[in-house]
């Protein structure tokens, strides 16, 4: 049975291979393909998790292969599942499978059909991979497989600029954070010589780890441990789009719709939830661990910021966006604080209802971008006249569309609810637990504690959250509709709206697995003991949160409160008019409008600032310092090649040459004393001879 | 393994099966002279493979031709074999086919020289790489030089004359620094053999002499290598070769450089390359982020694939630097030092099949636009879908994605460079982050991705003989990606009997 874990995997990946290399002209084969091959790990899935669920007691199982050597160890890679694993094999395989078949009734007509269904079963290869990983290095392969495939999905519609920007950006944004979590890696290889989640969490090796210490200079000794898990939590930061690298989750709503589903719920962000989960002992190495704090403390300053980012965005998608990386902060705050089956909790309901949401928004926007064109039609203009000033995202577009797509709008109202966290959807149960957990610590430690921030930015969050999604409802579904493309609106397709309905019915049920024990009636804490025990051997344990009735009433009253709020405020919202929050808050609102203009303080420092660099370290390059220095020594040499040039012609030549001509004149001078001529000769021996004896007489 | 002189067979069957026959043909023959040279490649392909497959990693370095060459310089003919070369020489087999395969479609020019130089070049580089006399390898060091000398100058772009001789002039620099040196080595030692030499004291344990003739024949190979600052001949001599020039240059010459200091300064100069390794990894970062900076910088294709060898070629260094500096350390480092040294080795073969890709592809990119502008295209995702998917593959593969062979000697390195010199090993993965950034920007979205230039409508996509040259490297980039432990298993051996060796 567990020798087919790798299966599990290794099918989206083969249906990545079938279509890229052989299905891809064949639009209908490809989407077929792609979707019985997710369907088939999903199967084999379900029936591991049957497996897991009903043995007691479940040991972990690993099947690890060797992969490489290095001197004389060798590293394996392998898979294994143990009850955290089996909890995500529920989630992603299943959420992953309505994904798809939503897509074949969403991508319709899409020229690039095929390639669609060829990068969604890579993406989710990758997700399947993390999550029976039983290394990091495999993990750390599959998450990067991940990153490649956002990139290739959100720059699906690679013609618009947008587009493209928004891949790149997203891919070189949780590119630094990989870069944080690679060199953890490495380090944590180094450090403990193994990559394996079971080996490195033996008490021997976390005890190693924890005593450990190295000095940072001016940051003081801090155990290996902590170094370790704070870079492991900088990958975290980036791929599940925690401040500050969250920058690129916005953006990511360019590619298409069950993209953007499968980004926001199940794949993408989650990894990151799921890897500072799945090595938390490190985290916990050491007691009042700062890396925990560190977690603790950006997800609940992420949870509440994002949120109130949401509150003033119009497009449906963005909202949606922001309220991913509020969730994501909620889920790493409970991390933080040790909670870690509540944020795990958490991230298994989130999924569900935030695909649900999203192909929700994506039912909406298919149809209001129908609408469009029927309206535009009914007008006698041509399709497509008027497309550069029409936003089908843009929920000031919209309005009134409870009666036009009332199987949408059913689900979404569910999704909506669990959002929020009304009792007793799936949100609820998990929202509650993270919230009485902070709660239930800072009550042990005063409000100077991390538990206590928490506590406070996930309530106000939840405000926040409550009301955005009351404001979203009551744009798009209540009062009438404000543009013609609103007006002329349909229902989905079955293929699009039956997997909405199988996610709704999810979210509804999904949070019972969970009930605290001490809850009345239905209490159960199954998921507590299903998986509060992964950790055992690292001596690391979780106590089940009983159930709070002050946390709980209070935060669905506020909740409720939230919704209705949003709700009345906006649903008989008017079109063109302003938005009925700008005015009182002002500035406030221009901030919270563009973001705190984060995106633009990055393209101003580091954006700019890095290219900059760049021209200058070419200019020094090629123009200023060194390739001059080269071409330098190459003239100067040639220069004084030439001076030897000259050297050798002038003087040494010309000592060779004054040589020759000097004797050869000379010769001429003297030439003309040998004229041949006897009675000349007589003369000179003569006047010789007179000149000798003249000075002989005078001595 | 069992193939008598089968190393000699592999270096001179390309000049003496290839190249002389060529000599004799006429140079109207183009189609028999192509023939000729495919054909002729294709067996120190097969023999490199073959030898592959029979090699055992246990048997460790293995002296297969010895015989006395110069008897009074003791100068030895005598190759050998072990982990370390076998992949360097099975990538110059199997680089130097493809590229007269690829060349054998698009060359029109003085077909008969081109192809004759080309066999030349492959015995020249293959004979740096089985070497193991001192002497020997200076000898194929400097033939290597002069036909790459004229496939540029002849055969390339606008300014290849000056691109030409600049590659020739600065390689032969270093080179007279190295001869320098090995006859220093030489006269203290008596001997050139690369096999006693390692453990020998040379210059009389001076200190100061051994130092000097470490740097002589380190900047020889610097300049090979090339590691920041000896590295501008580069971007101008890939800029003017022709395609298949920049593939071996990039692909294969480049390794020599960093061969030698696995071959050469490792274990001849244990103690001296310990006592400067911090300097020469601080040139490696440099070389890393300021190649990857550079990188970003450019407007030509061909600038920015050079610029980034820079890069990739850095952590070569980074990793031999870091073994290095553990010499003499007690053994428990061995595997820090091994995995560096292995992540180095594997490096340089990636690098060579990852960035060999990534010139075909330039070239093939030139032959349709004659431009390696990177503004002059835009859009071209929508009309070469083929081309575009082989692109991204290998600019993936070599800005490190896991998965993909790139991403595992990036991993090794830095594992093993991490744990011996952290601070500095961790600065090197900005140059990550911005590899990143130039394959995203530069290649893909200026060439690939926006709306459609108009301009190149009309331009068809990969054809059948291009796919045949690119395919195998995308495999080899695949499967090493997957599965690295077959290669890694071979470089391990050699990498940990150097270790060994050196203490």
């Amino acid at each position: 049975m567990f020798q087919l874990l790798w299966l599990i995997p290794a099918l989206p990946l083969l249906s990545f291979f079938a279509i890229v290399l052989f299905a891809n002209p064949n639009k209908r084969l490809s989407s077929n393909i792609a979707i019985g091959a997710i369907g088939l790990s999903w199967l084999i899935s379900w029936a591991v998790v049957f497996r897991v669920v009903t043995t007691p007691h479940f040991e972990l199982v690993d099947l690890p292969l060797a992969w490489m050597p290095a001197g004389d160890k060798i590293l394996h890679l392998g898979v294994m599942v143990d009850p955290f694993t089996a909890i995500m094999l529920f989630m992603v395989p299943f959420v992953c499978t309505m994904i798809f078949v939503y897509s074949q009734g969403y991508m319709q007509g899409d020229p690039r059909y095929s390639r669609f269904f060829a990068y969604v079963s890579l993406f989710t290869a990758g997700m399947l991979g993390l999550v029976v990983a039983d290394n990091l290095l495999l993990a750390f392969i599959s998450w990067e497989v991940m990153g490649l495939c956002s990139y290739l999905l959100i720059g699906f519609w690679f013609e618009k600029p947008s587009a493209m920007n928004a891949a790149k950006k997203a891919f070189m944004t949780t590119r630094i954070g990989d870069v944080l979590l690679f060199l953890g890696m490495a380090y944590l290889y180094g450090q403990t010589g193994t990559l394996t989640f079971k080996d490195i969490f033996r008490p021997e090796v976390m005890e190693k780890l924890a005593q450990t210490t190295v000095s940072l200079g001016p940051l003081g000794t801090q155990p290996v441990a902590v170094i370790i898990a704070l870079l492991i939590f900088g990958g975290a930061v980036g791929k599940s789009a925690q401040f500050p690298l969250h920058v690129w989750l916005p953006d990511a709503m360019e590619g298409p719709t069950p993209v953007s589903a499968l980004i926001h719920a199940a794949t993408m962000v989650a990894a990151g939830v799921y890897v500072v989960a799945r090595t938390l002992p490190i985290f916990a190495a050491v007691e009042g661990s700062s890396a925990l704090v560190a977690v603790g403390f950006i997800g609940a300053f992420t949870a509440f910021a994002a949120a109130t980012i949401a509150i003033a965005q119009d497009d449906i998608k963005r909202v949606l966006a922001y309220s991913t990386i509020s969730q994501l902060g909620y889920m790493m705050m409970a991390l933080g604080i040790g909670g870690f089956v509540a944020g795990v909790f958490h991230l298994i309901t989130h999924a569900f209802f935030k695909a649900l949401l999203f192909l929700g928004s994506g039912s909406v926007i298919h149809s209001v971008e129908h609408g469009h064109h029927a309206a535009a039609e009914a007008n006698g203009e041509h399709p497509g006249e008027h497309e550069e000033h029409f936003d089908a995202n843009d929920m000031m577009n919209m309005g009134g569309l409870r009666t036009k797509m009332p199987a949408t709008f059913w689900t979404y109202i569910i999704g909506t609810l669990a959002l929020a966290g009304v009792a007793p959807l799936s949100g609820f149960w998990s929202k509650d637990e993270i919230l009485a957990e902070a709660f239930g610590q800072f009550m042990h430690k005063g409000v100077a504690s991390l538990p206590f921030f928490v506590w406070l930015m996930g309530t106000l969050g939840a405000v926040l959250t409550a009301f955005y999604m009351g404001r979203q409802i009551g744009l798009v579904f209540w009062g009438k509709p404000r543009t013609a493309a609103a007006e002329h609106t349909h229902e989905s397709p079955a293929s699009m709206t039956a997997p909405l309905i199988a996610l709704a019915a999810f979210t509804l049920v999904l949070g019972f697995m969970n009930v605290p024990e001490n809850f009345p009636l239905i209490g159960n804490g199954w998921l507590h003991h299903f998986i509060g025990e992964v950790f055992a051997a690292a001596h690391l344990e979780f106590e089940a949160v009983p159930f709070n009735f002050l946390v709980g009433g209070l935060s669905t009253l506020l909740a409720l409160l939230g919704l209705g709020a949003g709700w009345a405020l906006y649903k008989d919202h008017p079109a063109g008019a302003p938005d009925p929050l700008a005015r009182p808050l002002g500035p406030i609102w221009r901030v919270l409008r563009n973001k705190y203009y984060v995106d633009e303080f990055y393209s101003a420092t580091v954006v700019r600032g890095t290219i900059a660099f760049a021209s200058l370290c070419y200019k020094f390059d090629d123009s200023w310092v060194i390739d001059p220095i080269v071409d330098w020594a190459g003239k100067g040499t040639a220069i004084f090649a030439t001076a030897n040039r000259l050297f050798d012609t002038h003087v040494i030549d010309g000592t060779v040459n004054f040589i020759g001509i000097f004797t050869h004149r000379w010769g001429d001078i003297t030439r003309r004393i040998q004229t041949g001529r006897v009675q000349n000769y007589l003369v000179v021996a003569m006047a010789s001879a007179l000149a000798l004896f003249g000075v002989f007489l005078m001595r | 393994m069992n193939i008598p002189y089968i190393l000699s067979i592999i270096t001179f069957f390309p000049l003496i099966a290839g190249g002389i026959p060529i000599l004799f043909m006429h140079k109207e023959d183009e189609t028999l002279i192509k023939r000729w040279a495919i054909i002729v490649s294709l067996i120190p392909l097969a023999l490199s493979i073959y030898l592959w497959a029979t090699y055992n990693p246990a048997a460790g370095l293995v002296v297969t031709e010895e015989k006395l060459w110069i008897p009074g310089l003791d100068v030895y003919y005598r190759l050998g074999v072990d982990g370390i070369n076998l992949p360097l020489i099975f990538l110059t087999t199997l680089l130097s086919t493809l590229s007269i395969y690829y060349s054998s479609h698009v060359v029109k020019e003085r077909v008969k020289e081109y192809f004759l130089f080309f066999l030349l070049l492959e015995t020249g580089l293959m004979g740096v790489f089985v070497s193991l006399d001192f002497f020997l390898f200076y000898v194929f060091w400097e033939i290597e030089l002069v036909p790459m000398y004229f496939i540029i100058g002849i055969w390339g772009h606008e300014r290849r004359e000056y691109a030409a001789i600049k590659f020739f002039i600065y390689t032969l620099a270093g080179s007279v620094l190295m001869l320098l040196a090995m006859l220093g080595i030489y006269f203290t030692t008596g001997t050139f053999s690369l096999v006693a030499l390692p453990g020998k004291e040379l210059f009389g344990g001076n200190f100061a002499l051994q130092s000097l003739a470490f740097w002589a024949i380190f900047i020889a190979l610097a300049i090979k290598v090339p590691s920041w600052p000896f590295h501008t001949w580069l971007p101008d001599a890939h800029v003017e070769a022709p395609t298949a020039g920049s593939v071996m240059l990039a692909g294969v010459l480049l390794k020599l450089g960093t061969f030698g200091f696995i071959r050469i300064l490792l274990p001849i100069f244990p103690k001296i390359f310990h006592y400067y390794a911090i300097p020469i990894a601080i040139l490696a970062i440099i070389s890393i982020i300021y190649g990857a900076l550079v990188s970003l910088a450019q407007s030509n294709l061909k600038r920015m694939i050079a610029y980034s060898s820079v890069n990739h070629m850095g952590y070569v260094i980074l990793g031999i630097a870091a073994a290095a500096y553990a010499t003499g350390t007690s053994g428990t480092v061995l595997v820090d030092r091994a995995t560096a040294l292995n992540g180095a080795v594997l490096q340089m073969f990636n690098h060579g099949i990852i960035t060999g890709g990534l010139f075909f592809l330039a070239g093939m990119l030139y032959h349709r636009s004659h431009t390696y502008d990177l503004s002059a295209f835009g859009g071209l995702g929508a009309i070469l879908p083929a081309y575009y998917g082989v692109v991204a593959f290998m600019s993936m593969a070599s800005l490190g994605l896991p998965g993909l062979a790139g991403f595992v000697s990036e991993f090794l390195v830095f594992r093993g460079a991490f744990a011996i010199i952290p601070y500095i090993a961790a600065f090197g993965v900005l140059g990550i982050v911005i590899t990143a950034a130039f394959f995203l920007w530069k290649v893909i979205q200026m060439i690939f991705l926006g709306p459609v230039n108009e301009r190149w409508r009309d331009m068809p996509d990969l054809r059948r003989y291009e796919l045949i040259s690119l395919a195998p490297l995308m495999i080899i980039t695949l499967a090493i990606g997957v599965y690295p432990a077959p290669i890694l298993n071979l470089i391990n051996s050699g990498v940990v009997a150097v270790l060994r060796m050196i203490g």
